[in-house]
């Protein structure tokens, strides 16, 4: 079903399409990136910092604020490019039948798909570039490592837009990313080593959390910020891709079942 | 001739069920082709097959003398598609539309400013080229549509019933485009409702009814084939008149309370008619394009 020689550099059209439209929302869509670590960190670090202390992480001590400051960045490059790849291309898909338009010029499905998941994934690294650089101010970031979480921003944005890409393929009606959303999104967001480490789930619990993509971008993400991980660097270097080429598949199997008709 | 299009015993299925059953034609060089039919017939699935979205079940189906399985890229980018939806980007102007959509034909920019520009021109809004497409009448929102569909210069223009649900005035406006674009040369397939302006445009053309080729033919053509020069309305017929036309072999339909008679050009049959049978209620017309349509497709509603 997929056509992997109908697939070239021509996505990069789809994709100036979405940024042009972006380009005239920027200033509006650059305010969550720029205020929500700061609420975190916030009323986190004044809230909470009291009644926990320090963090034991990967053999080192973090202060509450320090622990979750990457997870931010990769919890927000997953709502980011999941949401882009869901609900957005959704709206470009059924609502204003922009893929039809597309569709009669020579832009394939797949660059049409690929177009997609590429714009979630430079959407998603736009957000953690602006959080970067506000918690950075902070000095929550070790420099100059630390800006190695931008080309895995990059990648992580690509894992979740696959995903989002494939729920999009298979969803009946908008209304139904809810569930996704709760079953997949909001789990992953809690359990993933974000807000405690994975080493104080049960035994039993923590194989599931290995299994969270977030888990990996966070933990990767934690790696180049403070210098200390619970998971190996190359597993999740392996997983991410892994996760990647999977649903991207699945995602361009779906859609293209749905939009050819 | 040199032929466009080349369609043999196309066939689409959509599980099991046949929407286009094994229909066959060709379009010349210039020739500003029709395809009508009533809802449901295979219109748009026969137009989705040409631009390469839909994949042809079985059949021959080439475009510029190219395969669409193998040869879509090459083959798309010298057609131009005009969707029967608005598939104008919302997010963008009018202007925007024009420009982001040549870069998905890779036209090069400032070849594609001009030609914006050119076809903002030729379509009357100029005036509007940086306003949100969700502003637009219905009129406008199909001239940027059309205009959009030309910004790659094609070869083959395909309109899917580009006129539908358009004011006479935007209509007749849009005809005069099409017209202007039909005597540059441009190679023109057409799919629509009004038999009137596939009378006015069309030079030949197909009606399909549940995926099949009913009749082909100019529209001259097919008015005289089917029906006849001349067509006499007749309200409440009478049953000497249903006699006369049984024993004179004259060709009717019986739509119970309206009779329609189909005339050649000879007078004396319709003056006999006038003076015998026709008291007050008679409409003595042409006959048209419309008349060949509900004669070959029935007129039962089809949804």
């Amino acid at each position: 079903m997929i056509r992997f020689d109908a697939i070239s550099w021509r996505f990069l059209r789809v994709w100036r399409r979405n940024l042009i439209t972006y380009r005239r929302i920027w200033k509006v869509s650059f305010i969550t990136p720029l205020l929500e670590p700061l609420f975190f960190i916030t009323a986190f670090g004044l809230g909470f910092s009291g009644m926990i202390g320090a963090v034991a992480y990967g053999g080192v001590q973090l202060t509450y604020t320090e622990y979750i400051a990457p997870a931010l960045i990769a919890s927000a490059v997953m709502n980011n490019a999941f949401f882009e790849t869901t609900y957005a291309s959704f709206v470009r898909m059924y609502y204003q039948k922009t893929f039809d338009g597309i569709l009669a010029t020579p832009i394939s499905t797949e660059e049409v798909i690929i177009a997609e998941i590429v714009w979630a994934a430079s959407k998603a690294t736009a957000a953690a570039t602006i959080m970067l650089l506000v918690l950075g101010s902070f000095g929550f970031v070790t420099l100059p490592q630390g800006l190695l979480i931008l080309p895995l921003a990059f990648l992580g944005g690509l894992a979740f837009g696959a995903a989002g890409m494939f729920f999009t393929g298979i969803i009946p009606t908008i209304d139904m990313f809810n569930l996704p959303i709760f079953l997949f999104i909001t789990p992953m967001f809690l359990f993933s080593g974000t807000f405690f480490p994975v080493s104080n789930l049960p035994a039993w619990a923590q194989p599931f959390a290995l299994a969270f993509p977030l888990h990996h971008l966070v933990e990767l993400f934690r790696t180049y910020c403070v210098g200390a991980n619970e998971t190996p660097t190359w597993i999740s270097l392996l997983y991410l891709p892994l996760f990647l080429l999977l649903f991207g598949l699945l995602a361009l199997a779906m859609m293209k079942r749905r939009l050819i008709r | 001739m040199d032929p466009i299009i080349e369609i043999h015993n196309l066939i689409k299925t959509f599980n099991g069920v046949s929407a286009v059953d094994g229909i066959s034609f060709s379009v010349a060089k210039g020739a500003f082709f029709g395809l009508l039919g009533p809802n449901g017939a295979g219109k748009t699935t026969t137009i989705r097959m040409l631009y390469g979205f839909t994949p042809p079940s079985s059949g021959e189906l080439r475009v510029f003398r190219r395969e669409i399985t193998s040869d879509w890229r090459w083959i798309k980018a010298k057609i131009g598609v005009c969707h029967q939806e608005n598939t104008l980007d919302p997010d963008l102007t009018v202007r925007q539309n024009l420009l982001v959509y040549a870069g998905y034909f890779a036209v090069p920019k400032a070849v594609a400013r001009r030609r914006a520009e050119e076809l903002l021109d030729f379509f009357a809004l100029s005036h509007r080229g940086d306003a949100k497409v969700m502003e637009l009448s219905g009129g406008m929102a199909r001239r940027v549509i059309l205009a959009r569909a030309l910004i790659n210069d094609p070869d083959l223009l395909i309109l899917d019933e580009p006129t539908t649900g358009l004011d006479p005035q935007s209509r007749h406006q849009l005809w005069e485009r099409l017209e202007t674009l039909k005597a540059s040369g441009l190679t023109v397939l057409l799919t629509t409702h009004y038999m009137e302006e596939a009378e006015r445009l069309c030079d030949r053309l197909v009606i399909i009814d549940h995926g099949k080729i009913l009749v082909e033919g100019s529209p001259q053509a097919l008015k005289q084939r089917h029906a006849g020069d001349r067509i006499v309305e007749v309200a409440g017929p009478g049953a000497a008149l249903l006699d006369f036309l049984a024993a004179s072999q004259i060709p009717y339909d019986d739509l119970g309370e309206r009779l329609l008679i189909y005339l050649t050009a000879e007078q004396e049959i319709e003056e006999r008619i006038r003076s015998e049978f026709c008291m007050d209620r008679c409409t003595f017309r042409s006959g048209t394009l419309e008349d060949v349509f509900l004669r070959l497709t029935g007129r039962e509603l089809r949804e």
